[in-house]
């Protein structure tokens, strides 16, 4: 509470040190009432999870977890990951670029539609492709005739999922590369480096730290992502069941100690993020700490 | 290599940069385009490298047309104001970037790009800094890695945008004399832009003078200085008091012209020597290091001026403020009097102006 005292200047900090400075019982009090709601809504929760899962024992839990369903889920979970994460590696790559280093028209469109997946419900998300590619929807019959299925398989499920997590990336990527101009860029055309010379040597390596903050947000989302996935999974066990799918499943079957074990998994994924973002925030913070210090 | 641009214009939206700008940079120049800011200087110096696209006009190169040429086909050294070093990578691999980037077939073997890099760190006196990251660098310094990366290219015409802008006055002094003689010594084509007359004098062989996207002089150091074209180049270059005067014409008829005189030109005593001097009073009285700087009213016609004089000529003098001088205006001169031509030709209007301005208008230093 006693920043504002603690960062000013000298000479003007006996003035400010003591309207800033509250009382030991008013810090104490607010403090505690942050610590507290943390712990009810986050801590708690997430210990109760992991509580949960083990509370028949590691042997129920390994067996929860290495049933060949919960397999097929993880299986399936990391397929759409390894593939939609890649694929909005590229898009959002591209959109930044073009967003961040180039004027054109309809500009603002393109930055609004990038924005759509986190404006519109997942569960919207997911019905549009049902009424894209559904049995009766506009391209379904067509593709079906084919013998391509993509509702109620995984095509569906990858879909959707590179649908949501579209923005993660590009997100990430446009404030940082339009903090840093384009001067660097320019001084490389000049240089005589062409367009992909300049993006893997210059672009790229200047906002690698938000690229790989993007790609672990994008990673997150595309693992836990329940609503849009829901909707066109049709959820056949073992088929066309992600980790947050088949967790549901497993709970509205009584089956607690299994949901919690296949939950934990989920949970831990989460918490890993939480670390690596911690750790690359930190990085990139000390790298940028350096740079300002000439 | 020669540049030239030919009636060359580019507006940025309703804002018109530069218009139909002019001008020749003969093989080996070092040239300046001066001019105060929003003058288009920089925006000149961008089309000709080819980041910006000219809206009509022509650029040439070694007088092959090389408007629709792309910067990278350019290949000229662009030194940007703030350096844009890439701040990712140390100092050898910017300077070697040029180098890397280079199609297989031509790029040098890794040991000749290793000995090319350290041949330029040590024409810019950093041999030791191949390691270091930009961020650990002054500007003095980076302004020089700069300036290596833009001559490893070996481009036949180096373009740098305000080269010296960010750097203090004590390393902008330095960095001057030895870009100067870098440029004796490798004899490439340059053109620097610049805000900051001292600058464009003393370093440049041809001195572009620019204002509101168009030029207004172009010259020798000598002939913008001392034979300026209109008022904005004699004020730009240098103080100058402008005054209107009467010019006695051929048939009678006098005309009213704008002269000028710098500060240092008036000569100022206690006593009236020629029907030139005016009295004046003394405003104000200022001493920036070995000069003294008077500033003055006319009591003819209650215009501003501003004199100069050498420490020792003041004390001399013993005048204070609020006291009245006469002040010699004899040398005011004409625009557009010929440069190099007979000095007395310049003087004589003026010697025979009847009283000098009688009816003295704007004071637009």
């Amino acid at each position: 509470m006693s920043y504002a005292g603690t960062e000013r200047p000298k000479a003007s900090m006996k003035r400010f040190v003591r309207h800033n400075d509250e009382s030991p019982w008013v810090r104490w009090t607010l403090t505690g009432v942050a610590l507290v709601f943390l712990g009810l809504f986050l801590v708690v929760p997430l210990l109760a999870v992991f509580a949960e899962a083990f509370k028949k024992g590691w042997e129920t839990y390994m067996a929860s977890i290495s049933e060949p369903d919960t397999l097929a889920a993880v299986k399936l979970t990391l397929l759409t990951a390894a593939i939609a994460v890649p694929l909005n590696l590229v898009f959002g790559i591209a959109a930044a670029w073009c967003i961040a280093k180039f004027h054109f028209k309809g500009k603002n469109l393109l930055m609004t539609l990038i924005d759509l997946p986190f404006a519109v419900s997942p569960v919207i998300s997911g019905l549009i492709f049902v009424l894209m590619f559904g049995a009766h929807g506009i391209l379904g019959p067509l593709l079906g005739s084919l013998g391509i299925r993509i509702i109620f398989a995984v095509p569906g499920i990858i879909l959707v999922t590179v649908f949501v997590t579209f923005p993660f990336i590009a997100r990430e990527l446009i404030p940082v590369m339009q903090a840093q101009g384009t001067e660097e860029e320019q001084a490389a055309v000049t240089l005589g480096a062409n367009g992909w010379q300049t993006l893997f040597r210059i672009t790229l390596p200047n906002v690698k730290w938000g690229l790989l903050y993007g790609v672990i947000l994008c990673n997150a989302r595309a693992m836990g992502e329940f609503g849009a996935v829901s909707v066109v999974s049709g959820h056949i066990r073992g088929m066309t069941n992600t980790i947050p799918l088949h967790v549901e499943i497993l709970y509205n079957e009584y089956n607690f100690a299994a949901a919690f074990a296949v939950a934990s998994l989920l949970a831990f994924l989460a918490l890993v993020t939480l670390v690596l973002k911690c750790a690359l925030e930190w990085k990139s913070d000390r790298s940028r700490r350096q740079e300002r210090m000439r | 290599m020669s540049v030239e641009v030919r009636n060359v214009s580019k507006a940025y939206g309703s804002f018109q940069a530069v218009q139909d700008v002019s001008l020749e940079i003969s093989t080996g120049e070092l040239a300046a385009l001066l001019g105060p800011s929003g003058s288009g200087k920089t925006t000149l110096l961008r089309l000709i490298a080819g980041l910006e696209k000219t809206d009509r006009g022509n650029i040439f190169f070694k007088g092959e047309d090389a408007t629709n040429q792309s910067a990278r086909e350019r290949k000229v050294g662009f030194v940007f104001q703030h350096y844009a070093l890439f701040r990712h990578m140390n100092i050898f691999n910017n300077v070697a970037f040029g180098l890397q980037v280079r199609p297989r077939k031509n790029r040098p073997s890794k040991k000749e790009i290793r000995e090319r890099v350290f041949e330029l760190l040590k024409l810019v006196q950093l041999e030791g800094f191949a390691e270091r990251k930009p961020s650990q660098l002054s500007g003095g310094q980076r302004q020089r890695v700069a300036l290596a990366r833009a001559l490893a290219i070996e481009p036949e015409v180096l373009l740098l945008d305000e080269p010296f802008g960010a750097l203090d006055a004590k390393v902008r002094q330095e960095l001057r004399r030895w870009l100067r003689d870098l440029h004796d010594r490798l004899n490439i084509t340059t053109v620097f832009v610049t805000h900051d007359q001292e600058e464009a004098l003393e370093m440049a062989d041809r001195i572009v003078v620019m204002n509101e996207g168009k030029v207004e002089q172009t010259g020798t150091p000598e002939q913008v200085y001392h034979a300026p074209a209109n008022p904005f180049v004699c004020s730009f270059l240098g103080r100058a008091n402008l005054f209107r005067a009467r010019v006695p014409g051929d048939q009678a008829a006098d005309s009213m012209e704008i002269g000028y005189i710098r500060p240092h030109e008036i000569q100022v005593s206690m006593h009236r020597y020629d029907r030139t001097s005016v009295p004046s009073v003394i405003n104000h009285i200022y001493t920036v290091g070995p000069t003294v700087r008077l500033e003055m009213t006319r009591m003819d016609t209650g215009e501003p001026f501003e004199a100069e004089m050498g420490r020792e000529r003041f004390q001399e003098l013993g005048v204070r403020a609020g006291e009245t001088v006469f002040a010699d205006l004899g040398d005011l001169k004409l625009f557009g009097t010929k440069p190099g031509g007979n000095p007395g030709m310049n003087y004589r209007p003026v010697r025979q102006m009847q009283s000098v301005g009688a009816d003295v208008q704007p004071a637009n230093r």
